[in-house]
């Protein structure tokens, strides 16, 4: 459903007044956007809601960091080598999972379960660091109840793992999908969603890193 | 997610957040721009462990230095793996992105700078635990 | 085996809740009984409980307000009896209960009496005004019903499955800590609203794709009906002040569960983080209440002064600047914590700034009704009194935005009148303007219209005998949450605004009767047509209930105001437009998916709250499963043959005709 626009001025964001409708479905002029769109926007909503969520878990640790209640702070207990290397887990993730997507687009299974299982090793390896790294503190009597500066820390950098934890078991379950059933579209259209989620997760780590550990153990 | 389209006009004109437009090459493109964006993303982690270890920046300019890197690798995410363009077809995710941006920065700022306030009309420490004796 | 959960936990030798239980679960088991011997159990799940009909949830939603609103007047009296009587006196509520009650009745007129009825008004509307067959995301929409109706469960479960909160609606730190609440009154409030909080996040994500990407072709932002940017700007609102709640709420969880230091005394916790962060969260809140209300307003006003709105685009800017400024002025809930001159001076004067495009709004709505010919209908008396009350209650906002005046007031009966007076005055009498309004769409037949105008004189009278004597009060220097007092300068004011709550209870009944004499009379109220207001928007053009699939043939919009342009022409030929060529539709299917992962919420919640961990993994592993279950079905779409489609819409078509080309007379 196009409307012709008649000939105007290099207008490309439409911002003149009166202009006819916009001929993208979505954008006004021509109906309601594809499926596609519509669910990958909901989605990018959700995220960005997450999103919120999570800064509000970043605010708590900024009001919080530096109430160590006589216990260590960042600099005593953060070890910067498995934080690198979860780090690089979940980057080169983010890379497989956009190989998936790219299998995805040219419909081949074989390499999207191959990608999306090399992604699936890679987040389980980021889960499992960030694990011991928990049960090393807590054994060592720097658990969550220690101090506000290590519950801040335990609820944002475990409220993210939880996510990623989550994000492994939607993972499986896309794998499990697009084994029975193939490549149908409203799959595809979960697979868009699952690349955008994980994606995000890398995204938060990077403020995650780059605040909590990083500028938490500065010398 | 790629999506390899024929040229298409109303597909053109509203694009899925994630969703990337290549035309004619297909998989080597995409490829490319998600490697682009790896060894981008990565050799940035990479400056950001190394300037945090102490080595070559002067120490108060670190944080900025740090946040500087973390914000360009977040960019880096967004164009190559999120594939988030400028055009009018993706002006809809943009917004909706600004919109998280902006909140985000009103919570964290807001929060930081009102609790870090809040303490204003206090007496000075020592006065109060004097008053403890 | 069962966690913290004992017999002790029924109230069994506390005769208040014992007694508030029993007629409770009474009335349940009788409705329920009434539907099983009446044969309408298997009509209610096919076409009710397992709906994925925006219509549908919409009247849901506003169902599960009403019957709440009983719930939290009954707390209402109950609060406005006892401070009548105990002054010297001990009253007749323990302070433990009384405590309970005030907490109860915030969380339930904001969290299930007020949100539900203006989520439930936008699902209705707003995909019919916007030309649409449904919801972005209809099973979502169904799923984020149910597990607001969770809340309403586990909430209403405390009254006899252990207590409620003691720590007023918003449950501050250190109180709220597990040192100073040991029982499960504040687990019952934190699971309660993480679990609706999911919901209401999903359906402000569903209404605002709706909005932006799913409009009838031509309907480009600035065709949009007025109530379609309120609800936009309400759900942007959700979108990104909801998180915060969940956020703030799970460190409090925590904090109770785990023994983390977010907000305690000891070990570093920052007990005003809680004030800072939850705030954040609940001043956008009212802002996501008042916004549909406005909206409400601008469509009833519009129609019944037969005007287009006055400035509209003044109003589009309007709406999206209070949407923004929502998330500048939160710290004016606490002026008195402790920040400096220049923080609080900040937030006063956003504070105070944010009045400014409200009263283009009300300026607007005057500017529509002057010149128009207006028909005093409850919905226009509702609107007018929603004028004169929400301008007063929002002038003593404004009083109070000044950071000295409100270091006297803050947490005086002044603030409870204040914020009693914009939520009345504004949200409730709105919900009540679009039950009124929108009633005759959603079930074919008016309400009547002598119950309703006795109805509304009832509220206004009862609510300025019931609130204005609490500004005295605050004035004279009574906080907030007395459970008893000694004042004798008091006592009259007291007492009359208990004589206010008597005349507000006269107003529900007035409702109650309006609705049992519409049923009864419904014949003779019924709304052949589809259009018994003389709209102006798209929902007008539909049947009243409308089909399933709302349109026959998507609306084409070429104008602002669609359906007024259409019918002018219609009236001044005398006949309706050539009838259009009838597709079949596909309709998403009805599911199970959002009542059954309710259910499982329920366990999730009620385990969690009582410390039964098996029960807790149980109920996440079957939400789970549900939702698998749901990606892994086949068929999503029923098809609706053209056939169907056109004996549905030819019935319409016809009372139309008979009506276009009669004389134009409307109410």
């Amino acid at each position: 459903m196009t409307v012709a626009d008649p000939p105007a001025p290099f207008d490309p964001y439409h911002v003149g007044r009166g202009a006819a409708p916009h001929p993208a479905r979505g954008h006004g002029g021509g109906g309601e956007a594809d499926k596609r769109v519509v669910v990958a926007y909901g989605f990018w909503i959700f995220l960005l809601s997450d999103i919120v969520m999570f800064s509000a878990f970043f605010a708590a640790y900024a009001v919080l960091a530096g109430n160590t209640a006589g216990g260590p702070s960042g600099r005593d207990v953060f070890d910067l080598n498995n934080v690198a290397l979860e780090t690089a887990c979940l980057l080169v993730s983010s890379f497989t999972c956009g190989m998936a997507a790219i299998a995805t687009g040219a419909r081949n299974k074989a390499a999207f379960h191959l990608m999306m299982a090399i992604t699936c090793v890679l987040g389980a390896t980021f889960v499992t660091l960030e694990f011991k790294e928990f049960v090393g503190l807590i054994q060592a009597g720097n658990g969550p109840s220690r101090s506000a500066f290590l519950s801040a820390f335990f609820a944002l950098v475990g409220c993210h793992g939880g996510h990623v934890t989550v994000g492994l078991l939607w993972l499986l379950t896309m794998m499990a999908q697009v084994f029975a059933k193939g490549f149908r579209p409203e799959i595809l259209r979960r697979i868009l969603c699952f690349s955008l989620f994980w994606h995000a997760l890398d995204i938060i780590w990077v403020a995650l890193f780059t605040v909590v550990y990083l500028l938490g153990t500065r010398p | 997610m790629t999506e390899i389209h024929p040229h298409d006009p109303a597909a053109a004109l509203d694009s899925a957040p994630g969703d990337e437009r290549l035309d004619g090459t297909g998989v080597a493109q995409g490829v490319g721009g998600y490697l682009l964006g790896l060894v981008l993303a990565g050799g940035m982690t990479a400056a950001s462990f190394y300037f945090a270890a102490g080595h070559l920046l002067w120490g108060p300019g670190m944080p900025a230095a740090l946040i500087a890197l973390a914000i360009a690798q977040m960019g880096v995410h967004l164009v190559f793996f999120l594939h988030i363009t400028t055009g009018p077809e993706s002006t809809n995710n943009v917004l909706a992105l600004a919109f998280g941006v902006l909140i985000v920065f009103l919570l964290v700022t807001g929060t930081v700078i009102i609790m870090s306030t809040l303490n204003h009309n206090m007496p000075p420490m020592d006065q109060i635990m004097s008053m403890q004796r | 085996m069962l966690g913290k959960l004992s017999w002790a936990a029924l109230p069994l030798n506390e005769p208040i809740p014992l007694a508030a239980s029993a007629m409770m679960i009474l009335g349940i088991l009788g409705v329920v009984a009434w539907v099983v011997l009446k044969g309408w159990a298997p009509y209610l799940w096919r076409e009710w409980i397992t709906s994925v009909d925006h219509k549908r949830i919409g009247v849901m939603y506003c169902l599960l307000a009403l019957v709440m609103l009983l719930r939290g007047f009954t707390d209402a009296i109950m609060m406005r009896s006892q401070q009548a009587l105990a002054f010297h006196a001990a009253g007749y509520l323990p302070p433990d209960h009384y405590d309970q009650v005030f907490s109860a009745h915030g969380t339930i007129m904001i969290f299930f009496v007020a949100m539900p009825f203006v989520i439930g008004l936008m699902n209705f509307v707003v995909p019919l005004q916007l030309g649409v067959r449904d919801v972005a995301f209809p099973t979502l929409n169904s799923v984020s019903f149910w597990l607001t109706a969770v809340g309403v469960l586990l909430t209403n479960i405390s009254l006899f499955v252990g207590e409620f909160a003691r720590t007023g609606w918003l449950p501050y730190p250190p109180l709220s800590e597990l040192r100073y609440s040991p029982g499960v009154g504040v687990d019952y409030w934190l699971w309660s609203l993480q679990i609706s909080g999911v919901g209401t996040l999903m359906s402000g994500i569903n209404l605002v794709v709706t909005i932006l990407k799913m409009r009838a072709p031509g309907m480009t932002y600035l065709r949009m009906p007025m109530f379609c940017w309120t609800a936009l700007a309400s759900n942007l609102l959700i979108v990104a002040a909801f998180p915060i709640l969940t956020a703030t709420s799970a460190m409090l969880i925590l904090d109770r569960y785990l023994g983390f230091h977010f907000f305690t005394n000891e070990a570093g916790g920052n007990m005003m983080m809680f004030m800072n962060l939850i705030w954040a969260w609940g001043h956008p809140e009212v802002y996501i209440l008042i916004l549909p209300a406005f909206g409400v307003f601008s469509e009833v006003i519009s129609t019944f002064s037969s005007k287009p709105l006055f400035g509209y685009r003044s109003m589009v800017l309007a709406t999206m600047c209070i949407c923004i400024l929502a998330f500048l002025v939160w710290l004016h809930h606490f002026f008195t914590m402790g920040a400096g001159g220049d923080i609080n001076a900040f937030f006063g004067i956003m504070t105070m700034i944010i009045a400014v495009p409200t009263g283009v709004k009300v300026y607007n709505w005057l500017f529509t009704l002057f010149g128009g010919r207006i028909r005093f209908t409850s919905p226009v008396l509702w609107s007018i009194g929603f004028m004169v009350t929400f301008v007063i209650g929002g002038m003593t906002g404004v009083l109070m935005a000044v950071p000295p005046a409100d270091f006297v007031l803050h947490n005086s009966l002044f603030l409870v009148a204040h914020f009693h007076n914009v939520i009345i005055g504004g949200v409730l009498f709105g919900a009540f303007a679009g039950y009124t309004y929108w009633f005759p769409k959603a079930f074919g037949f008016r309400l009547d219209e002598a119950w309703g105008k006795a109805a509304f004189w009832c509220w206004l009278v009862g609510f300025y005998v019931a609130f204005m004597p609490l500004y005295v009060l605050g004035f004279m220097g009574a906080t907030r949450r007395l459970q008893h007092y000694d004042v004798a300068a008091w006592r009259p004011w007291f007492l009359a605004a208990a004589v206010g709550v008597g005349i507000i209870l006269l107003g529900i009944l007035c409702q109650v009767a309006q609705l049992a004499v519409s049923i009864r009379r419904r014949s003779q109220l019924a709304d052949a047509t589809g259009d018994p207001w003389d709209g102006r928007s798209l929902e007008w053009a539909t049947a009243s209930p409308p089909p399933k699939f709302n349109f026959a043939v998507m609306p084409d919009v070429s104008g602002e105001e669609p359906y007024w342009a259409i019918k002018e022409s219609a009236f001044a030929r005398g006949e309706l437009r050539a009838e259009p060529h009838y597709e079949a539709i596909e309709m998403p299917r009805n599911t199970a998916t959002g009542v059954v992962s309710a259910f499982f919420a329920t366990l999730v919640g009620f385990a969690m709250i009582w410390h039964i961990w098996w029960m807790a993994l149980l109920g996440l592993a079957g939400a789970f499963a549900t939702f698998v279950a749901f990606a892994w079905r086949d068929r999503s779409q029923d098809l609706i043959l053209a056939d169907e489609v056109a004996v549905f819409d030819r019935a319409n078509r016809a009372a139309r005709a008979r009506a276009v080309s009669g004389p134009r007379d409307y109410l």
